[in-house]
């Protein structure tokens, strides 16, 4: 007998609403490394999941918003807190994930968690750099606020496993709204590690909500659902994207197709809302 | 009591018999195309005749828009654009009352409204945009912002004029080219325009006018060569024009319909109130994306409210558009009329009850009484559709968060207004609501520095203010 101990081996779950479920379905399926060996059974979410998901994050979005934006940004950063202190295992997912040596990976994720902490400063920020006090002729006190649009699906890229999934994910959620996302389809376990850290942040639950499935089944159901707000479009090719957009227009949503070129603050504005006040000034 | 009728001359209009479509700087013959009536809503005559544009026809705009983009507005400085701009502007205020009366014979809304609010507003947007033409580097969007290209504008009839200014203005100073689309029924204060634009000798090809039905719409929405669409007009015509542009690689904004709500709480200033419920829903016929025909009373004061508000809606006067004493005009076009009794039809057989002006209405043209429903519930046809016309659902509510629940049990999302006195509820509720705009203690109010537009399927994008740049760059 070998004294050599058995490794205990992690289930990969979804997080809807602030829990950990396998898929309503029962479904999972096998994640390869860049290599192709063996690395995880995943839950396969459903379309049932993805419902759930739209449900959990209507309700989230709204305690999320009447949080104050101080409270946002520190929730944000406390993200960074726990990914800081679980870099290298986030590192050797993205290395096996990836194909990346550990050192690249490192560089990575480090671009990753600072990136967190730069979402997290602009929660408090958005309002001034985006919003304005307005001139109007006449006897009015006139202000316009970015709003957040409010529930965000986001189709993550399918390439890079973190640092691109923070963007797509990061920027809606620092301007008020909540997000379901569907990570990565075949490297998906560096996100479902961080969806798992936000547990310990103190995100409302429902604020992320992280399927893993496949993309082509679970895409649609997502971009057609009429109470998704905005879709971020960054993990599916040209044509897919066609067939998404043109499903989200049934409810005019807002739908942004990222461009490499995009200036960084462009997914900051993609998902919200102008709103103007107009209050009468008197005696 | 009763005025004597004060009319304004239709023959300030000055209009031309048959009007070409605007392409490259010049009108093309009308003679050698098909040709559509435009009709005086409030009589049924005949105005002039206008072009209805082929798939030709808006080739040749774009064309003439891109080749005007490529050799001469793109390397035309922003202090040019501005000042072009603002030649635009003053020659709008120049032609203001001629422009007043062709707006309120082609779209019968009544000259008081076209004089006072959208010819002024109109030329105050472009002096507004003409502003900030030439200081692009400093609004927010990072050095050096780019224009789009060239810009299809399809617009409304509710404000002819205004709308093109709203979509003209700043689209010509972040640096893009246009083809306009006015909406079939109200082509002529968009043709006077064009005149306007020849004699602030805007480059050829800038700005391209074409008069049609949807059709020509469609066109344009197609035209591959097109970088940008904005388009305001119903939820329904938007919804088909995103699906139409998901595929391509255009810009979109959409300013689409509402079902504003007014909310009204029992300690809100009555005098003030009731005049900004009438002007709410009754301001150019109802014919208002933004209007606030959902009225939410609080119910301690519902009663009163009603009272005051059904004597108020009595005295409007609803005649002759051109008279100045005129508060209610005609109802654009018989399709919009139809539609309206159809839904009013709807308010009466789901149980609202039923209260119309005792005004006469004119025999000739498109009229319909100033109409005001009580006893609406939320699943009312007439409190869940955009009507578009003079009519008010009258609900009620206790509590602020049953007020806040109610305002935005809509798909829409554009405008809403809040009556108190006490601001600090009055936030509350703002904060709250699910709208582009909210009007607090006022309504139906409109400025060209105030960014306007909806959420939800009231669209995206903003026009007006610093924001209405950003429909219009490549940021």
């Amino acid at each position: 007998m070998s004294d050599q101990r058995l490794d205990v081996k992690k289930t990969y779950k979804l997080l809807i609403n602030g829990a950990f479920p396998r898929s309503e379905s029962g479904r999972s399926y096998e994640v390869t490394s860049f290599k192709g060996a063996f690395l995880a059974n995943v839950s396969q979410a459903s379309r049932k999941d993805v419902r759930d998901a739209v449900v959990a994050a209507r309700a989230a979005q709204t305690k999320w918003w009447a949080q104050s934006a101080y409270n946002r940004g520190q929730v944000i950063y406390r993200l960074a807190e726990m990914a800081e202190s679980r870099r290298e295992e986030l590192s050797e997912h993205v290395s096996l994930a990836e194909g990346l040596k550990l050192k690249a990976a490192r560089g990575a994720v480090a671009r990753t968690i600072d990136r967190v902490v730069w979402y997290a400063g602009w929660t408090d920020k958005v309002a001034q750099v985006l919003g304005s006090s307005n001139p109007v002729a006449g006897p009015f006190f006139n202000f316009s606020v970015p709003v957040p649009s409010g529930v965000v699906g986001v189709v993550a890229e399918q390439d890079s496993s973190l640092e691109a999934f923070v963007d797509a994910v990061f920027a809606p959620i620092a301007v008020g709204n909540a997000v379901v996302v569907l990570a990565s389809e075949r490297r998906p376990t560096p996100s479902v590690l961080l969806g798992e850290m936000t547990a310990t942040a103190d995100f409302p639950g429902g604020v992320l909500n992280l399927l893993t499935g496949f993309t082509g089944e679970l895409a649609p159901t997502l971009a057609a659902h009429e109470d998704v707000d905005g879709l971020d479009l960054a993990g599916v090719d040209e044509s897919f994207a066609d067939e998404l957009a043109l499903l989200g227009a049934g409810s005019i949503k807002r739908v942004l197709r990222p461009s490499p070129d995009d200036s960084p603050v462009r997914r900051l504005r993609a998902f919200i809302e102008t709103s103007t006040v107009w209050h009468t000034i008197g005696q | 009591m009763e005025y004597d009728p004060a009319p304004e001359s239709p023959a300030i209009a000055h209009l031309q018999e048959r009007y070409g479509l605007f392409i490259d700087g010049a009108f093309t013959d009308p003679a050698a195309s098909e040709t559509f009536a435009s009709v005086n809503p409030a009589n049924e005559q005949v105005l002039a005749y206008v072009t209805q544009a082929s798939t030709a026809d808006v080739d040749a705009a774009v064309t003439a828009a891109r080749r005007a983009y490529e050799t001469t507005w793109s390397k035309t400085t922003g202090a040019q654009r501005s000042k072009y701009l603002y030649r635009i502007a003053r020659l709008i205020q120049e032609r203001s009352r001629e422009l007043a009366v062709v707006e309120t014979l082609d779209n019968g809304k009544p000259i008081r409204e076209s004089r006072d609010i959208d010819i002024p507003l109109a030329a105050a947007h472009f002096f507004y945009y003409a502003g900030w033409a030439d200081k692009l580097d400093y609004a927010g969007f990072g050095p050096g912002p780019k224009p789009l290209g060239v810009a299809g504008q399809i617009i409304p009839w509710n404000f002819p004029l205004l709308m093109a200014a709203w979509k003209l203005a700043p689209a010509l100073a972040a640096g893009n080219t246009c083809v306009l689309k006015p909406a079939e029924t109200t082509p002529l204060s968009a043709l006077v325009l064009a005149e306007i634009l020849q004699q602030a000798e805007l480059p050829a090809g800038v700005v391209n006018i074409v008069t049609g039905d949807g059709s020509t719409g469609a066109a344009l929405v197609d035209h591959p060569d097109v970088n940008k669409i904005a388009f305001t007009g119903s939820t329904e015509v938007g919804r088909m024009i995103q699906r139409r542009v998901a595929t391509s690689h255009k810009h979109l904004t959409l300013e689409l319909g509402g079902k504003g709500a007014n909310i009204v709480f029992e300690d809100a200033p009555v005098d003030e109130m009731i005049e900004g419920i009438i002007d709410g829903i009754f301001f150019n016929q109802g014919h208002v994306c933004c209007a606030g025909s959902r009225l939410l009373v609080q119910e301690s004061v519902a009663d009163e409210v009603l009272r005051r508000l059904l004597r108020r809606v009595d005295q409007l006067r609803v005649g002759d558009p051109l008279d100045k004493n005129t508060d209610v005009g005609a109802i654009n076009s018989a399709a919009q009329l139809a539609r309206i009794m159809e839904l009013t039809a709807y308010g009466e057989e789901e149980g609202a009850t039923r209260y119309t002006s005792s005004c006469t209405l004119p025999e000739r043209g498109y009229w319909f009484a100033p109409t005001v429903f009580a006893d609406v519930a939320q699943s009312h046809r007439i409190a869940r559709e955009e009507i578009f016309g003079p009519v008010l659902s009258v609900l009620t509510f206790r509590t602020p968060e049953e007020a806040v629940a109610k305002a935005n049990n809509t798909s829409y999302g554009l405008a809403c207004g809040v009556w108190s006195e006490k601001g600090s509820r009055t936030l509350w509720v703002a904060e709250r609501l699910r709208a582009g705009v909210v009007w607090a203690n006022t309504y139906n109010r409109f400025d060209p520095s105030s960014p306007f537009g909806g959420v939800r399927e009231s669209g995206f994008g903003r026009e007006g203010g610093r924001h209405g740049l950003e429909a219009y760059l490549d940021v």
